[in-house]
């Protein structure tokens, strides 16, 4: 029998359903408020805490994944422009190519904290770490596009020669080349890791981030002075593919793909795909006899393309902070075959 | 040279934290900091370039084996001591750049200082969330597995220090027939939730860190099946290399017109 008749076991039902509930209890004088109190967790995960860690790139990573783009796609289109006896394109080109490449180097230096550090990266060659081969393919760009300026540049000055001209050639073909994986390996290189919305979307983010530098190489190129219908052209495609891949991002219902369309992320996502899609689009139908309606189309297009690298960071963030994603998609996975 | 490996087993450890202190000192590992998270007595919340063996405590509303608690709502304490999985197929040593990560003569997963340049593509490629970046020192670190230890035929300090034999250290099949009968141990003993997390049917292909747990593994913030990155670098590649293809038809058929 309990001192106080009034304390029945009810009561103390009541009081341990109080405190579990509110972590605190009103009555009686005792307020154990913020105080740790063991809850059992709603969800299954360890308190909630991130399952992965959050990417450690500072802001030089997604500025370098879309200067290169950049410099690899006007490459292919330097030696697209050779190709068609465009000699003022080539050399436009070229430029661009070899200043994107200049920039990128430090860009990614700089992520790394001391210059001597990026030596490390030709350490080795390994083609199945995405990293290994981006860090040979910007070396071999910037040494390619080099070659083919100083060969253009020789060529112009008067020093006409067949073996220079060659030269010229093969270095423009391997820029080309090269330049395409600079653009399209650092897709791979998110969506080969362990972060869900990256993983689960390997398949879009090569479409993403080409389309992204194939309109801003584009853009670039206008603002240079190349008012042609090719670039506009392309304007017109890659802010269309913009759209459709905006669209599909929206009415996909993944939950891993939540990080796109919730929170920073999401808006960065949304700002970027408005800019480079809809509104760089309408600005260049509408204002197809308007020199300013077209360097407004290429400033939102080049502003909506950065926007988004920034836009896949913050969302690989986000998603690495969510352990329901990852454990959604391997329970997903694990239905089919046991895994443990 | 034998194949190392760890087996920790939840039902054993008592939170002491003894592994996460010897593997601090032992290896010259920098503080956390004293920073109170709330979850429980957790105070390092997960494995970091700091933190090579985490303890974590967790609180469960389910009853301990065949214990009668007498309530409608049983709850347990459980303590497992988490550590680097040094996998089989590792996420971190497929994505490092460098060479820096390397598989040593033991099979466990080393990351060499002096080469690590601190690129974190390693950070984003473990399946298990382990390897970090110290921002100070701007190089990655994770568990050692006391590779120079080993090198001397110690074990390791985690496993040395562990009063309870929670963190065996041993010969990676012995270890995993020792998992084996220790789990239809706890089973006859009522521990019907007992099992072994050593995802070997997955592209990981087994990690050298086995471990005993109680419940499911997403409760330890374990992936239920973890993959190496890697293993999507086809599908990948073939759809960076169809949209490259469409940039240069695109490129081609606007220049020509």
């Amino acid at each position: 029998m309990a001192a106080d008749p009034q304390i029945t076991e009810e009561r103390l039902n009541a009081i341990r359903d109080e405190a579990a509930r509110t972590g605190k209890v009103q009555h009686g004088g005792i307020v154990p408020a913020d105080s740790p109190f063991p809850k059992s967790a709603l969800e299954m995960s360890y308190h909630g805490n991130p399952v992965l860690k959050p990417p450690t790139w500072t802001w030089q990573v997604p500025l370098y994944f879309f200067v290169g783009g950049v410099a690899g796609v006007s490459a292919l289109m330097a030696l697209v422009g050779h190709v068609t006896g465009n000699s003022a394109l080539v050399r436009a080109e070229l430029l661009v190519g070899l200043v994107g490449g200049a920039i990128s180097a430090p860009l990614l230096i700089a992520d790394l904290g001391r210059p001597g550090r990026f030596l490390n990266m030709l350490r080795v060659f390994k083609p199945r770490s995405a990293m290994s081969l981006g860090a040979w393919t910007l070396s071999g760009f910037s040494a390619a596009v080099g070659l083919a300026v100083i060969c253009h540049e020789l060529l112009r000055a008067g020093y006409g020669h067949e073996f220079l001209l060659a030269v010229e050639w093969f270095a423009e073909f391997l820029a080309a080349f090269t330049g395409l994986i600079l653009a399209s390996y650092t897709s791979v290189l998110l969506g080969v890791t362990a972060i869900p919305v990256w993983s689960e979307n390997r398949r879009l983010i090569p479409a993403v981030f080409l389309t992204g530098a194939l309109g801003s190489a584009a853009a670039v190129l206008e603002f240079l002075g190349f008012l042609i219908p090719a670039t506009q052209l392309i304007g017109l495609v890659a802010s269309t593919t913009e759209i459709v891949i905006a669209i599909l991002i929206e009415v996909r219902d993944r939950y891993a793909d939540r990080p796109l369309r919730e929170g920073i992320a999401g808006w960065l996502t949304r700002a970027g795909a408005i800019l480079a899609g809809p509104v760089s689009l309408l600005l260049r139908i509408y204002g197809v006899h308007s020199t300013g309606a077209r360097y407004c189309a290429a400033l939102c297009f080049i502003a909506g393309a950065l926007i988004a690298r920034y836009a896949w960071i913050a969302a690989g963030r986000a998603s690495a902070r969510d352990p329901q994603a990852l454990f959604q998609i391997q329970r997903r996975d694990r239905n089919t075959t046991s895994a443990i | 040279m034998a194949v190392s490996a760890f087996l920790t087993d939840a039902t054993l450890c008592i939170g002491c934290k003894a592994c996460e202190v010897a593997c601090k000192e032992w290896n010259h590992v920098p503080a956390d900091g004293f920073t109170f998270t709330g979850n429980s007595y957790d105070n390092t919340n997960a494995l970091g370039a700091s933190t090579w063996r985490h303890v974590m405590f967790l609180e469960q509303p389910s009853s301990l084996g065949a214990q009668i608690t007498g309530t409608d709502d049983p709850f347990r304490w459980q303590f497992l001591s988490d550590v680097c999985k040094h996998c089989q197929k590792a996420g971190c040593l497929e994505a490092c750049p460098t060479g820096a990560i390397i598989r040593t003569e033991l099979e466990t997963v080393y990351v060499q200082p002096d080469v690590c340049n601190g690129c974190g593509y390693c950070v984003v490629s473990c399946p298990f969330g382990v390897v970090d970046k110290n921002h100070e020192v701007g190089t990655a670190f994770k568990c050692t597995f006391c590779y120079d230890r080993q090198r001397e035929g110690l074990m390791p300090a985690c496993a040395k220090a562990c009063p309870t034999q929670s963190i065996q250290f041993g010969e990676i099949n012995d270890l995993r027939k020792r998992a084996h009968v220790r789990v239809q141990e706890l089973h006859e003993r009522g521990y019907s939730d007992a099992q072994i997390y050593d995802p070997q049917k997955t592209s990981v292909e087994g990690t050298h860190a086995m471990f005993v747990i109680l419940g499911e593994p997403e409760t330890y913030n374990f992936p239920p099946a973890p993959e190496v990155p890697t293993v999507h670098m086809k599908s990948a590649w073939t759809a960076a290399i169809i949209s490259a293809l469409a940039v240069v038809l695109v490129v081609c058929v606007s220049f020509a017109l």
